[in-house]
This record gives C-alpha cells, sequence and structure tokens, in this order.
C-alpha cells in the first residue's frame, strides 16, 4: 500500500505505529511472520531492514540483528522476494531500510524498479544527507518509491524546512543525537522546538523514532507527533524467538506499547 | 598548490559527505572552524611551535646509502618521520586536530584506533594540553596490541573496546562515528587519517602536509634538485598525502603509493583498495574500498596493523584515476625482507607500514640509475611491530 493511503487510513487517535524489523533475522520465515503479525497488530507502516555489516546510524541491537541477517544468507534480492510475497497480503505499508553501498551496489534505477514492483512504498537511506540524495530522490520518484528523509536534533531550522520539502511519504524526525538503540532515554525536547518549522514546511506526517521503546513515551508524544517509529526494543523483544513464537511475542509487543494510548 | 576539494568536499568525483543527518551540523561546525583556523596565522604559528617542540621537528631527511647494497647506485632518501615523539607521522595530525578542538571551546577527544598508533598520538596530546580522550579500537586489536593499549591507558586516555563486526579498526571507525553523533556538542573527533567525510581528509592532509613541506626544502637545499621519486606506505594515505602534497605540481617527480597485498593480491588476503577494490563508499566517503559484489565491506588482510584497512582517502582515489600518482602493492613477505634489511644495514627498526615503502623502493632503484634520487617516507619507526616479528621467528637476512 502507499504511504499516502496507509495514512489516510489511520482512524485510531494514538500515533500511528511505524515498527522497524530486520530482514532475514534470524530467518525470513520468521521475518515473515512478524510482519503478518504487526499488520495484524495495527502497524501503518513497517520498516524493513536490509542488512548491512556498518551500519553508521545504527546501535548494537540493529547491528547484531544485521549480523545474524548476513550470516543467515539474507541479500537485497532476498529481501525483495519476501516483499513481493507479503506486501499483497498485508495493510501496512513496507518501506526498505537500506545503507547506500549496497543499494548504490545493486543499482539506483534497478533497486528503485525492483522495489515498485515487489510492492514496497518507499525506501530509507539513513546514511546520505539532503545533499546527496538528489539523484536517488529523483530515480526513486521516478518509480513511484516515496524515500522518507530524516531531520536529527542538530538541525538547523532551515535545513529543517529543506529536507521536510524533499521528503516523501512520511517526515522521520530523530528523537535524540545519536544512533538508534532502546538503551538511553529519547529526548523530546528538540522534536517540540523544531515542530512548528516542520508543519510549516509540509502536510506530510511526521514520525519520531531512535530509542523511542516504551508506553510512556508514545503517550508522550500522543497529539504531537504523527507516528512512532520503534525498532530496536521490537527485536530486543524477539531475541532467539523464531516463526509462531516470535509472531505471539510481536502482539504482545505491541499491545504493551500502546496501552494505555 | 595542493588539490583542494570543491564546495562540497570532492576530489574529481571522489570525497562527498555520506553521513546521517545528525553529523552534518557537527561537519558543517567542524569546517567552519577548521577553515577559520586555517586562514589564522596565529594558529599556525602554534601548531609550528608545538612540531618543534614537543614533536621535535623538523625530522631529518638521511642519506640511506647500504640500504640498497652495493651493487645499486641509485640515491635513496629517508624521511625520519620515525624520529618524531610517539614514533610516527601520526602525530603531526592529532596536534593540529587538538588544536583545533580547544578552539572551538571542545573539552574531549574521541579517537578511532587499529594498531594503536593513531590512539597513542591521541592520547598524547590529550594528556599534553589536558583533554580527556575516549578511544574506540576494536577488541581484536585491543588483543593483538596490549602494548599500545597500556600505554595509551598510562597517558590517561580511556580504550573502549569495540565487539561489533569484525572487531577490528573498519568497525572501531564506525564505533567513533556513533559515539561522536551522541556527544557532538562537548566532544571532538580526532580521525587518524586522510578518510571520513567532508572536511576531514582535506583537514588531515593539511596537518601532514609539512611532511612534504620539509622534504621538498631539504632537498633542494642539500641537493639542488627536487627528487625524481617519492615513496610512500598507504593506509588510509595520510602519510602518503603528507609527502605527496609538495609534489603535485612538480610534472616530473613521480608519486608512487604503495598498498599492502597482504598474501597477494590474487589471494584475497588483501589491504589493497585501489589494487584490488572498486568504487563504493565506507565512512563517508566515495573512494576506492574493498567489497563484495553485494557492497558488503570486506575483511582486510596484512601483516601491518596499520595498512589493515578496506577504504583509502578520497584525494588517492583521484591521484590514481587521474594518473598523478601510481600505486602498486607490496605483499607481507616482500615488506618483512625490507624490514630486515633497513634494521641490519642501516640501523633503523622502521614500522612494518613503512617497510611496505621501503619494499618498492628496492625495486624501483633497480629500474632507476645512479642519476635518480628516490625518497621514501619513512612514516614510522618499528618498536610496536617487534613482539610481532620476534613471534614470526627469526629470519636470518632479508630477502636478497
Ligand atoms: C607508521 C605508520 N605508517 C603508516 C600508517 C598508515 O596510515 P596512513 O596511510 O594514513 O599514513 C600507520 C597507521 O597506523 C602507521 O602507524
Amino acid at each position: 500500500m502507499k504511504l499516502a493511503d496507509a495514512f489516510a487510513s489511520v482512524t485510531r487517535r494514538r500515533p500511528a505505529f511505524i515498527p522497524y524489523v530486520m530482514a532475514g533475522d534470524p530467518d525470513m520465515e520468521t521475518t515473515a511472520a512478524v510482519l503478518r503479525a504487526l499488520a495484524s497488530a495495527g502497524a501503518t507502516a513497517i520498516e524493513l531492514g536490509i542488512p548491512y555489516g556498518d551500519p553508521l546510524a545504527d546501535g548494537p541491537t540493529i547491528a547484531a540483528a544485521g549480523v545474524r541477517a548476513l550470516a543467515a544468507g539474507a541479500t537485497v534480492e532476498a529481501v525483495l522476494a519476501l516483499v513481493a510475497r507479503i506486501a499483497p497480503e498485508i495493510s501496512a505499508s513496507i518501506v526498505l531500510f537500506t545503507y547506500f553501498n549496497p543499494l548504490e551496489r545493486y543499482g539506483l534505477e534497478r533497486f528503485a524498479r525492483d522495489a515498485a514492483q515487489a510492492g514496497a512504498a518507499g525506501a530509507i537511506v539513513p546514511d546520505i544527507p539532503l545533499e546527496e540524495s538528489e539523484e536517488l530522490r529523483a530515480i526513486f520518484a521516478h518509480h513511484g518509491v516515496d524515500v522518507p528523509m530524516l531531520v536529527a536534533p542538530s538541525t538547523p531550522p532551515e535545513r529543517a524546512a529543506k529536507i521536510a520539502a524533499a521528503s516523501r511519504g512520511f517526515l522521520y524526525v530523530v528523537s535524540r543525537l545519536g544512533v538508534t538503540g532502546a538503551g538511553s532515554e529519547p529526548d523530546f525536547a528538540p522534536l517540540r522546538s523544531q515542530l512548528s518549522t516542520l508543519r510549516a514546511a509540509t502536510d506530510l506526517p511526521i514520525a519520531l523514532g531512535f530509542g523511542v521503546s516504551r508506553a510512556e513515551h508514545v503517550r508522550a508524544v500522543a497529539g504531537e507527533v504523527d507516528a512512532v517509529i520503534v525498532g530496536s526494543a521490537l527485536i530486543d523483544a524477539l531475541a532467539g524467538l523464531r516463526g509462531t513464537d516470535a509472531a505471539a511475542a510481536t502482539t504482545r509487543f505491541v499491545d504493551e506499547l500502546f496501552s494505555g494510548s | 598548490m595542493p588539490i583542494e576539494p570543491n564546495a562540497r568536499g570532492y576530489f574529481g568525483a571522489f570525497g562527498g559527505r555520506f553521513v546521517p543527518e545528525v553529523l552534518v551540523a557537527a561537519l558543517d561546525e567542524l569546517e567552519g572552524a577548521m577553515r577559520a583556523a586555517f586562514a589564522d596565522s596565529t594558529f599556525w604559528n602554534e601548531y609550528r611551535e608545538v612540531l618543534r617542540d614537543f614533536v621535535g621537528r623538523p625530522s631529518a631527511l638521511y642519506p640511506a646509502r647500504r640500504f640498497l647494497g652495493e651493487n645499486v647506485p641509485t640515491p635513496l632518501l629517508f624521511k625520519r618521520e620515525d624520529t618524531n615523539h610517539t614514533g610516527a607521522h601520526k602525530i603531526n595530525n592529532t596536534v593540529g586536530q587538538a588544536l583545533l578542538a580547544m578552539r572551538m571551546g571542545k573539552r574531549r577527544l574521541i579517537a578511532e584506533t587499529g594498531a594503536g598508533q593513531h590512539g597513542v598520538a591521541t592520547a598524547t596530546v590529550g594528556a599534553k594540553f589536558g583533554l580527556p580522550v575516549d578511544v574506540y579500537m576494536g577488541a581484536l586489536d585491543v588483543e593483538r596490541q596490549a602494548l599500545n593499549v597500556y600505554i595509551m591507558q598510562l597517558l590517561g586516555a580511556t580504550v573502549h573496546p569495540v565487539t561489533g563486526g569484525t572487531q577490528t579498526l573498519k568497525d572501531a571507525t564506525n564505533e567513533a562515528f556513533r559515539v561522536w553523533a551522541a556527544r557532538v556538542e562537548e566532544s571532538f573527533y580526532v580521525i587518524g587519517s586522510v578518510v571520513g567525510a567532508h572536511p576531514y581528509p582535506y583537514m588531515v592532509r593539511e596537518f601532514q602536509k609539512v611532511i612534504g613541506e620539509e622534504t621538498r626544502a631539504q632537498c633542494l637545499e642539500r641537493y639542488g634538485r627536487l627528487p625524481s621519486d617519492v615513496i610512500a606506505c598507504v593506509g588510509g594515505g595520510s602519510n602518503a598525502l603528507g609527502i605527496f602534497s609538495a609534489f603535485v605540481d612538480d610534472a616530473d617527480v613521480r608519486l608512487w603509493g604503495v598498498e599492502a597485498a597482504g598474501e597477494g593480491i590474487a589471494s584475497g588476503k588483501t589491504a589493497a583498495a585501489l589494487g584490488a577494490g572498486s568504487v563504493g563508499v565506507l565512512h563517508g566517503s566515495r573512494s576506492y574500498l574493498l567489497q563484495s559484489e553485494r557492497g558488503q565491506v570486506l575483511e582486510t588482510h596484512s601483516i601491518s596493523a596499520g595498512l589493515d584497512y578496506p577504504g583509502v582517502g578520497p584525494e588517492h582515489a583521484y591521484l590514481k584515476d587521474s594518473g598523478r600518482a601510481s600505486y602498486v602493492a607490496v605483499t607481507d613477505d616482500e615488506a618483512l625482507g625490507a624490514f630486515h634489511d633497513c634494521a641490519r644495514r642501516e640501523g633503523i627498526v622502521p614500522a612494518l607500514e613503512s617497510a611496505h615503502a621501503l619494499a618498492f623502493a628496492k625495486k624501483l632503484a633497480l629500474e632507476r640509475g645512479s642519476d635518480a634520487l628516490i625518497v621514501v617516507n619513512l612514516s614510522g619507526r618499528g618498536d610496536k611491530d617487534i613482539a610481532q616479528i620476534r613471534a614470526l621467528g627469526e629470519r636470518s637476512e632479508g630477502t636478497r
């Protein structure tokens, strides 16, 4: 499903839910089961990580998940095949999350085309800033694949407005300095000081991520952001689980995350 | 004049800034402070004073009369970066970056290290200037380089073993970037070579170009001419650009970068990014790197920890593609041979990294006559490598 349609169909008052999972960790069948469980639990979009050995924007949890997925043989081709299989079954949009080098190696044009064909709605590339992403954004737009851009707490207002204007699908606002991971607390102060700039620059849904891991975080930003992105905490919750066990743990995790929302 | 990158940090098609958004503001701040410092003569005066009084510059340009053997008449000079304080060229760069950090009001230093040379050089300036230092080092390297870990600790630095990925320099660099992202407000990331996102490759070269400036002046003064050939080993490429940069406009001076072939380029157990790699993005810039067909960064191999890195600075990629510099690779065994020759014939125990440059000098000298003048950048001394060499067992002579 296109991101715009997925967000348009959000009816609940709580923030939309965008989970992150690493494709192929620990195997593709588990990922398939987790994707289905996430969609059933009400995910609006799902970030599906393509594993990379040198993930500069990720903390230890996602980095380790990538190592496991690579060891299990996950490749871009295999992840796209999974998307092609699952996307038609589920209501949530699938947004690929990939570092630039493996993407470029696969070929920007080829990746955009294959991702679109598989039914992916978007692709996030966390290690290229606005200046280096022009060509990529043009190619992906041509194939109808949204590229959500990231704004960091350190991004000055003028630049944040430019990024917001260039973003497609949604705008990814990073909650704190640093990398992904559930370890340290998210900080909502930078978000709050940026929100009016961002809202003025774009009508896109604003999604908050990096460190969002518990129900109280979700409650704290409900009404301010349109979506919350939760990755490391979910991966931690699924540690060591496979297949239906992982799917059941996924459902429990989502219930808990939105309890009281 | 050394080559200037364009406004976005590109040397031709190489360089740029491939980093998460969270680092862009930090790199902008760094670039602004760097440009202001570079335009300020008081900054350079202080830098030169520290290099003179603390590092011990200028380093000598030494005629190595016995290294090549009696039958090879080619004049050969060593630029003696091994005599610098802490034993390598690395300190030229850490002095510069520490001075810049203080100018920016940063209170802590972060560094990555492989063998520990850059970690020691950063810990040293941290101690000298009173800045706490956090060094990130692959857990495997922490084990392999126990002595340098201890030296860093003696100097007051905290060494953090990095357990992710291959647990070596590549992963230590990833981690240093991540930690910097979280602490950009108070910390300065002191990168150890001409790699990373713009402005690092340019900045580090500017702090190493003193090697080339001295070499050029010493050569002209002593020999009345420029060298015919300049040779330097290339890991990330900082000692090489340091010496090359003074000669890039001198078309008659041939520039040679020597990478680590490891067990041989064809063996796959290599660290020759320019010789065996392809273009891609690693640690914030576009350059050559050793990667799989799927764009995963490969594990590397070299006997020399300082050359054991899958990437290479973007300016080298540019010099290679433009043809201004030539890049060759030397195997572990060839480097070991040159190491022993240098120790026995010159009374200088070189770093294993520098031994790669020496090994190529032996080959090149055979092609050059007595009217050539070859300069080798002897980037460091070999004390750090002694335990490793010893473990490899006694070898009676060099390769000849
Ligand atoms: C003595 C010495 N030479 C060379 C190098 C390689 O670095 P670069 O290529 O940046 O000069 C190192 C790195 O540790 C080193 O210690």
